[in-house]
Parts: structure tokens; sequence; C-alpha cells
């Protein structure tokens, strides 16, 4: 069985990823999980500088979901290069960089940052979170922002590059193609979707930041949607993700159009459900006969049901 | 090391309507635990909730010939999936990853350990006191809840010599009030030169009267912190403390991996 997969020039070994922002700089888990046996490791989310985050509450649990504004914390992209990709490269890590920006430059000068280090294998654009009030959003939600970004990166790095798009719009195929009419090797869907809870004892809400990003099971078929969407929209690869809880899920995101699929959640919940993912992938391969995992990619049957 | 073990539960004691003792089958992580660290758990019970939570480890179960078996934790009915741990029943079966975090650094005679617990935040210091016991080292605990009917195990703790003062605010057992107050007046009353370890846990507004109140007598003191937590293994970056670094700013740190035990003195109590 043939389980691996491409995003542009890049070659997964499998088409699981660790989602960014659920995985750490992934050495967190490599005590429990053998990091090279994933597709990938998209790291948490980079600027230049460090940056704190907001303050705890971050999450909050929805039914068969989970809130978040955790506010991007992080060590800043040199202390990644510096202390963390040693490591991950040490261990053959498939390493994606989720890079972020407050402005076009940022990206820019943080994408370029990391083609000059050795061990980095793609770039994640991440113009999608929704929980920073400055840079990210305000270019995921903006056809001449996402055109804008994508370009500008492209012009300084060969890594594969992929925009991780928002869903919070109304259109998110339109984004995937502008990512690609400005040289997007791939795109990433999606983020977690703007939402709320509140304490209606106290009338505040249960996260500090206000509202917060849900992701998990529930918003599942949501982001099929939306893949199959894109996959109508673009010829470059799709990175699946949103709620993948069970190779069941993975294979639905691969035939409604993915390529690869990423797994954020539901490693909170299983930090060694890649094995089982794995395992579940073969089977299903087995049960019907499929030799190359990526010949299922965007093969839902349009005929109506009889 | 953390171990992912599928924990039979092979008991389940209510002691109170709302704290119940769960026991589980849990050999490698039963071997492996010290004070202070903790579980993460989840009933199978599918997305909803979805979460695991967080538990500190109760008591180390041991079978006759003294080989660890299983754990317990301390839980509180609170949310749903207290519920859950509270209703569950023996033969069904608990994701359980652990041990994690940081424990408890553990002193030597002649420093005496004073240890601070509010509610189920006993639950880290059944550990402790056994091990501060294999270490002869004088320990006592200031324990208080809302009631007598809610101060629990009180035998255990007297059986490994540990000297207790309890505090209830409705005054039902031992002093009325809050269990600061005596360890205010004790410390106080201690020479300075009678060096004191403060161990405390239990709600953020007790830990930090604690963590105030040890400083004003410039002993040390180490919490440990209950923070809504996502994946207890680093990857979520939820359940964050700040913390003064040694560049003499506040960082946010995280409490699964840094803690769930920290020095008080490093945090900022908002």
């Amino acid at each position: 069985m043939d389980l691996s997969v491409h995003i542009g020039s890049l070659r997964l070994k499998n088409p699981l990823i660790a989602a960014s922002g659920c995985f750490g700089y992934g050495v967190e888990y490599a005590d429990l999980v053998d990091l090279s046996s994933l597709g990938g490791v998209a790291v948490k989310g980079l600027f230049l500088n460090e940056r704190e985050g907001h303050p705890a509450p971050r999450i909050v649990e929805t039914p068969a979901g989970m809130l978040n504004a955790i506010g991007l914390q992080g060590i800043g992209v040199r202390r990644f290069v510096d202390e963390k990709l040693p490591e991950l490269r040490a261990r053959n890590v498939t390493v994606i960089v989720n890079v972020c920006g407050t402005s076009v430059d940022e990206y820019a000068e943080v994408s370029r940052i990391l083609s000059d280090a050795e061990g980095v294998h793609a770039i994640e654009l991440n113009i999608s979170c929704p929980n920073i009030k400055e840079g990210g959003i305000q270019f995921g939600c903006s056809l001449t922002g996402t055109f804008d970004v994508v370009s500008a990166v492209r012009k300084v790095t060969r890594l594969p590059l992929i925009p991780k798009l928002t869903p919070n719009v109304t259109d998110v195929a339109s984004f995937a193609r502008a990512s690609e009419d400005a040289g997007a090797d791939a795109v990433s869907l999606v983020n977690t979707f703007l939402a709320m809870v509140l304490d209606v004892e106290t009338r505040r809400p249960k996260i500090s930041n206000g509202m917060g990003g849900l992701s998990g099971p529930a918003i599942r078929p949501i982001a099929v949607r939306m893949v199959y969407e894109c996959r109508q929209a673009v010829k470059i690869p799709i990175v699946g993700m949103g709620g993948i809880a069970d190779a069941r899920d993975a294979l639905e995101f691969m035939i409604a159009g993915a390529t690869a699929v990423q797994v954020g959640t539901a490693n909170f919940v299983d930090p060694l459900i890649w094995g089982k993912l794995l395992d579940g992938i073969r089977d299903y391969m087995g049960r019907h006969s499929i030799a190359r995992i990526a010949d299922i990619v965007g093969t839902v049957n349009d005929h109506a049901h009889s | 090391m953390p171990f992912e073990v599928a924990a039979e539960v092979v008991a389940n004691r209510a002691l109170s309507a709302d704290y119940n003792v769960l026991s589980l089958a849990a050999p490698a992580i039963a071997a492996t635990t010290q004070p202070g660290q903790f579980v993460m758990v989840k009933l199978r019970t599918g997305h909803d909730p979805l979460l695991r939570r967080p538990f500190s480890v109760f008591e180390i179960l041991r079978s006759n010939d003294g080989i660890p078996t299983g754990i317990t934790l301390l839980s509180k009915r609170i949310g749903q999936s207290t519920a859950l741990i509270y209703d569950a029943r023996p033969g069904q079966i608990a994701a359980c990853l652990g041990p994690l975090g940081r424990p408890f650094t553990i002193v030597d005679p002649p420093t005496e350990a004073w240890m601070v617990a509010g509610g189920v935040g006993l639950a880290p210091f059944a550990t402790l006191a056994e091990a501060l016991r294999a270490r002869k080292v004088k320990s006592t605990l200031f324990y208080g809840a809302r009631s007598g009917r809610e101060l629990f195990y009180l035998d255990p703790f007297r059986a490994l010599g540990v000297e207790l003062v309890l505090t209830t605010e409705d005054g039902s057992t031992g002093e009325r009030g809050r269990v600061v107050a005596p360890l205010d007046r004790m410390l106080a009353a201690r020479a300075a030169s009678a060096p004191v370890m403060v161990y405390a846990c239990g709600p953020e507004g007790m830990l930090a009267a604690t963590a105030k109140t040890a400083a004003k007598y410039s002993r040390p003191c180490q919490v440990s912190v209950e923070r809504i937590m996502g994946c207890g293994m680093g990857g979520c970056y939820s359940c964050v403390v700040p913390m003064l670094g040694d560049d003499g700013k506040f960082h946010h740190v995280r409490s699964c991996i840094a803690g769930p035990v920290l020095p008080a003195a490093q945090i900022r109590w908002d």
C-alpha cells in the first residue's frame, strides 16, 4: 500500500499532519509519539518576535467541540530555529512552520528566515487566526489581502507555500483561488469558526478574549463542504482539516478533495491517535482494494441517490 | 515519560453528594507517579464531553505484596465530566494518560512540611504525606472545607503522623473560617530559624492568600495550580500561568509541563 501524497514538491510519507496550534512545537510529544511516523508536523504559529498571548481562561468546551483563544503565544521565529528546529531535524520530522505576521513585511521576513534554516519543509501561512486584532485574519478575510501576502512570501521562498484559510467568509473557494493565483503550492482549510460561549449566571464570556475559534467534531461537516467547494475551484492540492477524530473522518476529507489532512483537537483527546488513524486508513484501503491513497482524493460520487 | 492506559474502574466510592474517590487499574502509572503529578482522564463516552480532565493522583493502590496496581482520583462533581466520574461503575474503561507534570520538591528534616489544602485540593497531599513520612519530615496539614462533612480522609493522614489543623466555613468542625488564618498565626509564632516548606493546593483565592502569607513570613511555598487544561502535554497552551522569568518580566508558562507545582513567589496572582 502506498500512503504517500505530494503537496507541491513536498512528499509526505502519509497524509496525516499534526495541526498547528494543537501540537506545540512537536517536541512536547516526542516521548509519546514517533514524530517521524507522521506525514508532517505543523508547528505552532510564529511571528518575528515572542508573544505572550491572552490570559487564561483560554479554552472552553462545547458540545463535541471546544472554543479557544490562545492569542498566538509563541517564542518567535529565531528562538524556534535555534531551540526547537535542531531536535526536530534530529528526529527526522517533516516540519511545516505556521507563519504569522502583523504586516506583509513580517510574513515575508519570517518566511525568509525559515527558508534559510535547515530542516523546514514547508510554510503554512496563517492568514486566518480569528483571535488577535492585528494581522492574520485581516488578510485572510480580504481577497486582495490574501493575494498580497501570498505574493510577497512567494517572492522570498521556494519552500512549498500553503496559505491556511479561514471559514469565516462567505465564499472560501474564492480565497483558495486568490491563493493559487498568487503562487501558492496548496491551501489548507479550515481554521476555526469564530464563536462565543457565555456563562449565563455571570453573563460573562467563558474565555478571557470574549470570542474564540470553534474546533472539534462539531464543525466537521461544514469543513468537509468547504474542502469540497475549494476542490472544484482550484487545481493546487488542499490540506483538509476540521474535527477529524478517526480514520473515517480523515478519509471523508480526502474523498471530498483533500490531498492531506490535519488533526488538531482530537490529538488533545488522544495523543496516540496517529497510529489508530493509519491503521484505519490501511484497513479501508484493503477493503476497497486501493493501492495508492492519493487515488481517493476528490472522488466524491456525485450521482443522485436512487 | 507518560503512559496511556485503558484503565478499568475497579471501585468508585461516594464520599458525599459531590465528592467521590475513583479507583483505576493502571500499574504503569502507579509505579512511576511522584507526589504532585497528575493524569488526564476521560471515560469512554464519545464526543460529548470531548476533552479529558486533569486530576491529581490521590493515592497509589498496591497489591498485598506491595506491587503498584493502580491509582485513585479524588473528584468533586462540578460539571459534566465530573458528574460522569461521580457516576462511574466498576468495569467501565477510562482513557488515562500519565503521570504528567512536575511533582512537589520534597524537603528533608529539619525542615517541616506544612500542607495547605482547600476542598478537593486535598488530592495531591496523600502521596506527599507518605513521601514526607518516608523521609521522617514532621508534617502538618491545614485543611479547610465548607463544612465538617466535606473534610475527608483524616484518619489516613493521622496514621501517617500528620498533625491536622482543620477549618470549616460553617464552624461545624475545627476553627470557623478560612484555612489561611491558622496558617498565618502558626507562621507568626514560629521562630524564623526553624525552616518550613509550605505546600498548597485548592481554590485560586486560597492559593493566592497562602502565597501571600508565606511571603509575609519569608517562607518558601510550592503551589499546585489548577487551570482549564486541553491536553496536559504542552500542546494547546490553554493552562498558562503568568510567571516571573529570569529577565524580570512575566511570561505565560504552561502549567501542564512547567507545573502543576510552581514556586508561589514567582506567580502573578491576578
